[in-house]
């Protein structure tokens, strides 16, 4: 099988974030990381790769920072990358992501697309699904398991409530993937030196700008969410407290 | 192009889902601001009960739109049927409930029609004539304004417990059902749906709860989740836990709340030794009233408490759990 797997390079978890001086982004000087549930993607990817044969190709967009990503999954066992390098691509849309991503892929002949179920930046959790449909392709989102069926894959989905659903669908297909899926490799020393000399292919903003158009939706702001609540303390010793705290559920709460 | 608010309301085996509630109440309070009417649709096959649950709100018209291909859910499905609806409506705003149904066919409906989604939105603006949505980003870190700047029909969705179902307004009487017979290409349909089903033996569905006790890092060992069961017993609520309880095999994956868990809005939230990281916020901040009982004053969970109490639980839980034992026998 002939897997893609989208990758994002968002901020680090724990990284004290700033707004820049335009107020509608963050300041890029901080540390960045690979989007989590694209680790997980990448990994399924690598273990079906396994199991099957085939290839692995890593794809992102953005600055040359974002190399970062392809270079550490290159070191897993991708066997190429695909860089749409450009800050440009940071502002685009999902809908224009995708298609920037469509675009760079037309001569590539793939069985499957992963991505991550979301971003921990934006967290729209569209990309992909707006990648199958640009390419004409089935989806499914929120995928906890893929097995090879005839004539296609059979899936386990994550439905909400510790519900789960079985889908078959053919191929081609875009699926997004949820963190949790499988369990992380890490990259080892020969990887990281093989990395080294697999194919990068850097795609400039210029080379897809045909296949966009206008950003259909706008970031006009970015701001610290203001404290909607105003929280009242109790104290005292442990049965004054659960005594003030049954007055707030039956008077305040109403639940008792 | 109609001056209508339409919200797809969600139903699961033909049950409505009370998050679509929430949706009804955001949309109702847009129509109320800027005059546009607000109709309802319901997907799916043998809908008639939902349909006529769903004329029971303040709504001009519910729409059932329904075919055999729509029995079990498919994104090819439900973007053949809605693409053709909205198409032929032109609505102004189509709303819904983010919930993971929606996530899977959402972006693709409105990318069909060439328009865009403001996904997983919290709250809304009137900007003059425009309508501008907040959402979170970075985990929560940021708010951002996020606005259309493409031609109606615009496509939102609402996360979990940004609004309050149970102020979406009833009609004085129901109203009107126009059933659609949705024409739907059983050779469009690529996905095939199979059975759905439940790992966890006990599995509940926490987003149906009315009181939660949920516990985190603080409540330190296995054996002491008891303390927080007997509270829950006590007041007839469930009991939940943040990610780390969960990763630690102490409750069941199924009674994990957060982003990559359950996301609620009962009416009571009780945070036991819960820090308030973001991840574990989106999944409860919507609850009406938040109590938190945390060790550290300056844990971020007293951000969005209601009451909160700096203690140690091991001593306040307890002593909680009498209490409230007395004012249900007295």
């Amino acid at each position: 099988m002939k897997i893609l797997v989208c990758m994002k390079q968002v901020p680090q978890k724990d990284a004290p974030l700033k707004l820049n001086e335009s107020g509608a982004w963050i300041r890029e000087d901080v540390s960045y990381e690979v989007n989590e549930p694209d680790a997980y993607a990448l990994e399924e990817a690598l273990r079906q790769k396994e199991k099957h044969g085939g290839e692995v190709v890593v794809i992102t967009t953005g600055p040359a920072r974002a190399q970062q990503v392809l270079r550490e999954a290159l070191a897993k066992g991708a066997d190429r990358a695909i860089h749409l390098e450009g800050s440009e691509f940071v502002s685009l849309d999902s809908f224009n992501t995708a298609k920037a991503i469509a675009a760079a892929i037309k001569d590539d002949q793939f069985d499957l697309i992963f991505t991550g179920l979301q971003s921990d930046d934006y967290g729209y959790a569209q990309t992909g699904v707006l990648l199958a449909e640009i390419l004409g392709w089935p989806h499914a989102t929120i995928i906890m398991s893929i097995e090879k069926s005839e004539g296609g894959i059979r899936l386990k989905r994550e439905l909400e409530a510790g519900f789960f659903q079985h889908l078959e669908m053919p191929l081609p297909a875009v699926l997004t993937i949820q963190s949790g899926i499988n369990k992380l490799r890490y990259a080892t020393l020969i990887g990281i030196k093989q990395a080294k000399n697999k194919p990068l292919r850097k795609v400039a903003y210029a080379e897809v700008q045909s296949a966009l158009g206008p950003n259909l939706q706008k970031i006009e702001k970015l701001y610290v969410p203001q404290k909607q609540k105003k929280t009242e303390m109790l104290e005292g010793p442990p049965a004054e407290i659960a005594k003030k705290l049954v007055d707030k559920l039956k008077n305040d709460i109403r639940v008792l | 192009m109609s001056d209508t608010i339409l919200v797809v309301v969600e139903q699961r085996d033909r049950r409505f889902n009370r998050v679509s509630l929430e949706t009804l109440t955001v949309a109702q309070a847009i129509s109320a601001e800027t005059g546009w009417s607000l109709e309802a649709a319901v997907v799916g096959s043998g809908i008639d009960t939902v349909a006529a649950e769903v004329a029971k709100a303040k709504v001009a018209k519910v729409y059932a739109i329904a075919s055999p291909q729509l029995e079990h859910y498919t994104a090819d499905a439900y973007v053949a049927a809605l693409n053709k609806f909205v198409s032929a409506q032109q609505p102004r705003l189509v709303l819904m409930p983010h919930t993971y149904q929606v996530r899977d066919f959402a972006p693709k409906l409105a990318a069909s029609l060439g328009r865009t989604l403001i996904s997983d939105s919290i709250a809304y603006r009137k900007d003059g004539d425009r309508l501008v949505f907040t959402r979170q980003m970075f985990q929560g870190k940021f708010a951002a304004d996020v606005s259309f700047s493409c031609d109606p029909p615009h496509f939102a969705t609402f996360q979990a417990g940004s609004f309050r179902g149970d102020k979406a307004q009833m009609g004085t009487s129901p109203a009107p059902v126009e059933k659609i017979t949705a024409q739907v290409d059983a050779s469009a349909i690529r996905v095939k749906p199979l059975e759905i089903f439940k790992e966890a033996k006990q599995a509940v569905d926490l987003t149906q709860a009315e009181i939660i006790v949920s516990v985190g890092r603080g409540i330190k060992e296995q054996k002491n989740i008891e303390l927080a069961k007997q509270l829950a017993d006590a007041l007839g609520g469930e009991i939940a836990a943040s990610r780390p309880i969960c990763d630690s095999g102490w409750l069941p994956m199924d009674r994990q709340i957060g982003s990559s868990g359950q996301t609620v809005a009962p009416k009571l939230y009780l945070a036991l030794g819960i820090s308030g990281a973001i991840q574990h916020i989106v999944g409860m901040k919507g609850a009406r009233s938040i109590i938190a009982i945390n060790k550290d004053a300056e844990a971020p969970i007293f951000e969005i408490a209601d009451f909160g109490v700096v203690g140690n639980l091991f001593d306040i839980v307890p002593a909680l759990t009498e209490e409230v034992k007395k004012a249900k026998s007295s």
